[in-house]
C-alpha cells in the first residue's frame, strides 16, 4: 500500500517498501484512493457552488442583456446594454445608490471605531474575562429581522422611546422615519448595535496574538497607555484591522433586512419618498415589479457587485497607502 | 499592560454592555404591556404583565410553532451539513496533498465575496422549475457546504492534526476515508461543535432567501414569519405590542443557546479570527 500524506517525514522511500508485499489489485484500489480521496473531499464544497454560486452568477449576468417580460416563459430577445442604461437612468436607482453609501458610511466607520476601544478594554486584566467577553456578544444572536422590529420602535416617530428622550432633554422631535438622514441613522444603529461587539471579538484575538513584550519595551521608554495603544497596538493588528474593514465593506453594501423591516407602509420601498431604499432592496424589488423585472433586477444586480468590489479594493489601496507611509 | 485596569475600564465596559442589552429589555417591556398603553406617551419604562396576552395574540396571526420547527429543522440540517463536508474539505486542504491545493483554497475564500443578491434570480427560477420553491429544503440548499467552515476547518486542522498520526494510520491500513475518521475527526471535534454552533445561528438569522423562496407559502420560518406579522392585517403596523411580544418571542430560543453556548462561540469566533 502506497501512501503520502503532506507530511515531510512520509518520505517515498519508506513506502516503497511496503508496496512490494501488496497484492496487484489491491494496490491499484489503493493508489486511486490516495490520489482521488482529497478531491473527493473538496468536491462537494465546489459542486455546490458551482450550483448555488458560480452558475446563477454567470447566468445573472447573461440574462442582464436579454428582456425577459414574464417569468416561467424562456427570455427574450436580446437588448445589449438597455437593462444597465434603464436602472441606471432610474431615478429610484440613483437614490438607492446614495442611501446604500450613506447608511454604509454611517454604520462602518462608528463600528470599526468602537470596536477597536472596546477590544481594547476587554484586552486587559479584567475580572471575569469570558463574562465580558460574552456580554459584548449578546446583540449578535438577535436576527436582522428581529432587531429591526425592536430598533422600529425604538426609533418610532410617536411613540417612540429616542424622540422621547430628545422632548426630555428639550431637543424637538426627529422624524426617524421620514427624513433622509435620521432614516439613515436609525438602520446604521441597528448594524453598529448588533455587529460592534462582534468584531471587537476579532480585533481582541489579533491584539493577545501582540507580544507583551512589546509593551513592556515602550512602557520602560516612558510610553503612556494611549502612546502604546497607537504605537505598538494598532499597527501590530493592522492586518485583522483590514479584514474587519473589508468584511464590514463587503456586508454593508448588502444591507437588506433592516431597512425593509424598518418602513412603515407596506409597499416595502423603503419610505414613502425611497429615502432609505438600499440597493439590495431595489434588485429585489425590482425582480417583483411588472416589466422586464428580472432582466433589470439581473443588471441592477451586477452594479451592485461591482461597486463592492470598488469599495473592497479602494480599501484594500487606502489602508496600504497609509501603511507604507507610516513605515 | 499588566496592572489590573482602573475602575474606568470597568465603567466603560459595562456602559457597552448596557447598550447592548437594553433594546432587548425594551422589546419586553413593550411586548408586555397593553396595545393602548404600548403607543402613549411618555413610553413605558417597566415591564407589564399582559406579554401572555400578546403572545396569544401573536399566535393568532401567525403560526408560530410551525415557524420554529421550520427553523429548528432548516438550521439543525445545514449545521450538520455545513459541519460534514467543511471539515472533509478543511482536512483534504489541511494535511492532503494535492495539484492545484493552494490555488483552490484561494478560490474558496475569494467566493466570500460573492453578495447573494447575485445569484437570487437563477436560483429562484431553479427551484421554481423544480417545484422546490415553498419547501425547507429550498431554504437549506445554499446551506449545505459554506466558504467559512471550509476556512475555519482548514485553520483549525493545521495544528490539530500531528501528520505522524495520518502516517501510522496509513501505515496500518487504514483507507483514506478511515483515516479521516479515526484520526481527523476526534481530532476536530472542538472545531466541528464550534462551527456548528456558529451555522446553526448563521442560518437562523438568515432573512432574504428565505423570504424569497417561501413567498406565498405556508412554509415560514421564524425571520419570514416576523416579516408576516408585521404586514398581516394593516393596523398591525401600530400595534407594537403585538410585534414586540413576537419579536421576545422568535428571539428567545436562540437567546437560550446563547446563554447555554456562548463561552464557545466567544472561543470560536477569536480562533478564526488569529489564524485568519
Amino acid at each position: 500500500m502506497a501512501q503520502t500524506t503532506a507530511s515531510p517525514a512520509g518520505g517515498h522511500g519508506g513506502n516503497a517498501v511496503l508496496d512490494r508485499g501488496g497484492p496487484p489489485r489491491r494496490y491499484r484500489l489503493s493508489r486511486w484512493d490516495l490520489k482521488a480521496s482529497p478531491y473527493l473531499y473538496i468536491l462537494p464544497f465546489f459542486a455546490v457552488f458551482a450550483v448555488i454560486g458560480l452558475y446563477p452568477m454567470l447566468y445573472t449576468g447573461y440574462l442582464s442583456f436579454f428582456s425577459w417580460p414574464r417569468f416561467g416563459a424562456e427570455h427574450g430577445s436580446a437588448v445589449g446594454w438597455a437593462n444597465y442604461v434603464h436602472v441606471l437612468q432610474d431615478p429610484v436607482f440613483r437614490k438607492a445608490l446614495v442611501n446604500t453609501v450613506g447608511i454604509f458610511l454611517l454604520s462602518s466607520v462608528p463600528q470599526v471605531l468602537i470596536a477597536t476601544v472596546v477590544a481594547a478594554l476587554l484586552d486587559t486584566h479584567l475580572r471575569g474575562r469570558s463574562w465580558w467577553r460574552m456580554s459584548v456578544l449578546l446583540p449578535f444572536v438577535v436576527a436582522p429581522a428581529a432587531t429591526a422590529l425592536i430598533f422600529g420602535s425604538l426609533f418610532a416617530d410617536k411613540s417612540g422611546l429616542v424622540n422621547d428622550v430628545l422632548g426630555g432633554l428639550g431637543l424637538s422631535n426627529v422624524s426617524w422615519h421620514g427624513e433622509r438622514l435620521a432614516s439613515w441613522t436609525a438602520i446604521a444603529t441597528m448594524v453598529n448595535w448588533r455587529w460592534t461587539g462582534y468584531n471587537a471579538l476579532i480585533l481582541l484575538a489579533a491584539m493577545q496574538a501582540v507580544s507583551r513584550d512589546l509593551y513592556e519595551a515602550a512602557a520602560m521608554d516612558g510610553a503612556s497607555r494611549v502612546r502604546q495603544f497607537l504605537h505598538v497596538t494598532l499597527p501590530s493588528i493592522r492586518t485583522t484591522l483590514m479584514f474587519v474593514i473589508i468584511t464590514s465593506t463587503i456586508g454593508g453594501l448588502q444591507i437588506f433586512t433592516e431597512p425593509r423591516l424598518f418602513d412603515t407602509n407596506l409597499q416595502y420601498q423603503g419610505g414613502a419618498d425611497y429615502q432609505y431604499q438600499t440597493l439590495a432592496m431595489y434588485v429585489f424589488n425590482t425582480a417583483n415589479s411588472a416589466v422586464d423585472p428580472y432582466p433589470r433586477a439581473a443588471a441592477a444586480a451586477w452594479l451592485l457587485f461591482v461597486l463592492i468590489i470598488a469599495f473592497a479594493l479602494l480599501n484594500f489601496l487606502v489602508i496600504r497607502a497609509l501603511q507604507r507611509r507610516s513605515a | 499592560m499588566t496592572r489590573r485596569p482602573r475602575a474606568l475600564v470597568y465603567g466603560l465596559l459595562a456602559a457597552f454592555f448596557l447598550g447592548s442589552a437594553f433594546p432587548l429589555y425594551w422589546s419586553f417591556i413593550i411586548g408586555s404591556v397593553t396595545r393602548v398603553r404600548a403607543s402613549q406617551n411618555p413610553p413605558p419604562l417597566l415591564p407589564g404583565g399582559h406579554f401572555l396576552e400578546n403572545a396569544s395574540r401573536v399566535f393568532d396571526r401567525i403560526d408560530f410553532w410551525s415557524a420554529l420547527g421550520n427553523s429548528i429543522l432548516i438550521s439543525g440540517f445545514s449545521a450538520l451539513s455545513v459541519v460534514l463536508f467543511s471539515t472533509l474539505a478543511g482536512y483534504s486542504f489541511a494535511k492532503l496533498r494535492f495539484r492545484g491545493s493552494n490555488a483552490l483554497m484561494v478560490f474558496v475564500v475569494m467566493t466570500m465575496a460573492v453578495p447573494p443578491q447575485l445569484a437570487l434570480i437563477p436560483l429562484l427560477k431553479e427551484f421554481s422549475n423544480l417545484g422546490l420553491t415553498g419547501t425547507q429544503f429550498a431554504v437549506a440548499l445554499p446551506w449545505l457546504v459554506t466558504a467559512f467552515g471550509v476556512f475555519f476547518m482548514r485553520q483549525y486542522l493545521v495544528d490539530a492534526i500531528p501528520d505522524e498520526l495520518i502516517d501510522a494510520a496509513r501505515v496500518d491500513g487504514c483507507s483514506m476515508i478511515r483515516t479521516f475518521w479515526t484520526v481527523a475527526v476526534p481530532a476536530a471535534r472542538p472545531a466541528m461543535a464550534i462551527l456548528g454552533l456558529f451555522t446553526f445561528m448563521q442560518v437562523w438569522t438568515d432573512f432574504m432567501w428565505p423570504l424569497l423562496v417561501l413567498q406565498g407559502s405556508d412554509v415560514q420560518t421564524l425571520q419570514t414569519a416576523l416579516d408576516q406579522l408585521k404586514i398581516s392585517p394593516s393596523q398591525t403596523l401600530s400595534d407594537m405590542a403585538l410585534l414586540q411580544a413576537g419579536t421576545m418571542l422568535a428571539t428567545v430560543p436562540l437567546l437560550l443557546l446563547f446563554i447555554a453556548t456562548g463561552r464557545h462561540l466567544v472561543t470560536g469566533i477569536m480562533q478564526g479570527a488569529v489564524k485568519g
